[in-house]
């Protein structure tokens, strides 16, 4: 297979681009793919360089309004960094950890772009500082499981899983009053 | 100096062990991405923001161990001459982004050089694990364990929702690049492998050859890796690759073993031909060496060849990339002397093996 853009080299990397849930394959040589921006140094993703360029693009030819909210977008700055929005889509990186939550309204179209569709982290939680949160999934877990059963009328284990939510909120509550007391 | 064992040898210590399906298999490696919470990263940084980030990690892991990974290493970037760096890039240790710095910037690497962990690169941390092999599973669990003794003192970016915050937002959730590193000879030679990629991709992985001295693949040698890291398990996500893997191999041998039957004496002749180059020449390209290499390696799998060990591939693709040439040369090499180099140590590689 010869590379789509130069032609003339084997085309070795072979890519799938998702725009608008659309999926599109791009089959290309080294060389063109570094050239066009899919790939950086040593890594195999696109480059979100080119992605949000896109999407800007994309954006600002929509409505006067949104093109206003999109400057709007331009202007936010992050308190910890100092990082811009622009200077964002501009760099295709973020500066810190704060810049999540400055450009968060942003985000979505981004990453379900960059990541099939999706927007919410289903993996590995911190093993020390995630322990809260481990507990909180595994609530929200058994929620989920208790409609089920409320749905199906399973009431008798309805109501077991219903006291076995209360108690590790129970617990939960309990350690962080602990933990509050301890800080003070 | 603790600088040298990297560098002197071609071939990692790790390497030389035999991995599952390592007829096939080269590597597996787990990659996460790991920040600071109260830094900067390194992109938008200033000098002193990123140097406490160092120093951390330089006092509480350099000549410390973990399970296998014992005495780790910390080498920082200003401290090693270009040619240095390059050895390092050749054998993976550390990324062509990280060897482009100086201050501020450098790695972690066990005395098994398996694990090397990059500071101050595109993230505070990027921690990189690798096995023989084909074995995604264990890396996995090796990885996380490691990833755990790293955060005992580390407090680092992470988010409910968006999970372990990156630099870039192709990283970010898991923070993880799996790959696995393949030798497929059998698929390139018959063109199968062309037609087996828009399936790979549709799973949210990407193909990749792997590159010498030019812009192309050589060797017959593919990467595979996940593109995907927001949004599925790390667990899910292995699985994904697990199945790729393994459907290739299955192809790979098939394909194998119908070369051998149906080539009668055409494959039987190329490999001993490619043999003849590697063992006679005088002058090598490093694209023509990976040509041979491959069909060499093919050779021993197939059993045309019997008295040569199978990390011959590895061990000199890795010895005849050009940082590695110059530094066993102790001098700066023009390309033409490098082909020349490249042909001797081959040659000698060679003769020392019967
Ligand atoms: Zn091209
Ligand atoms: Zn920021």
């Amino acid at each position: 297979m010869k590379c789509e853009e130069c032609q003339e080299r084997p085309a070795t990397l072979h890519l799938t681009k998702v725009v608008n849930e659309n999926k599109t394959e791009i089959h290309v040589c080294e060389r063109c793919a570094k050239e066009k921006g899919y790939i950086s140094h040593d890594e195999y993703a696109y480059s979100i360089h080119d992605l949000l360029s896109g999407l800007f693009n994309f954006d600002s030819s929509f409505s006067k309004e949104h093109k206003h909210s999109q400057e709007e977008n331009g202007a936010l700055i992050c308190p910890k960094c100092g990082m811009t929005y622009h200077q964002f889509t501009q760099l295709g990186k973020f500066g810190c950890s704060s810049c999540y939550y400055t450009f968060a309204d942003n985000l979505n179209p981004i990453f379900r772009r960059v990541h099939s569709g999706n927007t919410t982290h289903d993996g590995k939680i911190p093993k020390r500082r995630g322990t809260d949160l481990k507990q909180k999934r595994l609530i929200q877990g058994y929620k989920e499981e208790l409609q089920q059963l409320i749905q199906t009328e399973a009431f008798e284990e309805a109501a077991k899983m219903r006291d076995k939510i209360k108690d590790l909120e129970k617990k939960q509550w309990d350690t962080e009053e602990y933990k509050d007391g301890g800080d003070e | 100096m603790s600088l040298q064992p990297f560098i002197n040898e071609a071939i990692s210590p790790w390497m030389k062990e035999e991995g599952p399906d390592n007829d096939i298999v080269m590597s597996t490696r787990i990659r996460l991405a790991r920040n600071f919470e109260q830094y900067p990263f390194p992109i938008i940084a200033k000098e002193q923001e990123l140097a406490p980030v160092v120093s951390l990690m330089k006092n509480n892991y350099h000549e410390q161990s973990f399970d296998k990974y014992q005495d780790l290493q910390f080498i920082g970037m200003e401290e090693l001459r270009p040619v240095e760096k390059r050895v390092l890039v050749e054998k993976h240790l550390i990324s062509p982004q990280l060897a482009e710095k100086a201050k501020n910037s450098g790695v972690l690497i066990s005395e098994n050089e398996q694990v090397s962990v990059m500071i101050n690169e595109e993230d505070h941390i990027r921690m990189q694990l690798y096995f023989p092999g084909l074995q995604l599973e264990n890396a996995l669990t090796q990885a996380f364990l490691f990833d755990d003794w790293l955060e005992e003192k580390i407090d680092y970016a992470f988010e409910e929702t968006r999970g372990y915050l990156t630099s870039c937002p192709t990283n970010v959730g898991t923070g993880m690049r799996a790959s696995v590193m393949m030798h497929l000879p059998a698929l390139t030679l018959t063109q199968k492998m062309s037609k087996m990629i828009p399936a790979i991709n549709q799973l949210g992985l990407v193909v990749r050859g792997i590159y010498g001295e030019g812009s192309e693949a050589v060797g017959n040698i593919v990467q595979i890796s996940n593109q995907v890291t927001l949004g599925r398990s790390e667990l899910d996500i292995i699985e994904d690759l697990q199945s790729v893997v393994e459907k290739l191999i299955e192809q790979e041998r098939h394909a194998r073993l119908l070369l051998v039957e149906q080539s009668e004496l055409r494959l039987e002749d190329r490999v001993f031909r490619s043999y003849g180059i590697l063992k006679y020449s005088r002058i090598l390209e490093s694209k023509e060496a990976a040509t041979c290499l491959s069909d060499l390696r093919l050779g021993i799998d197939v059993g045309y060849i019997n008295n040569i060990s199978k990390t011959i591939l590895n061990e000199l693709m890795i010895l005849t990339q050009p940082g590695f040439l110059q530094q066993n040369a102790k001098e700066t090499l023009t390309a033409s002397e490098r082909d020349i180099r490249r042909a001797s140590i081959i040659r000698e590689r060679l003769n020392s093996e019967n």
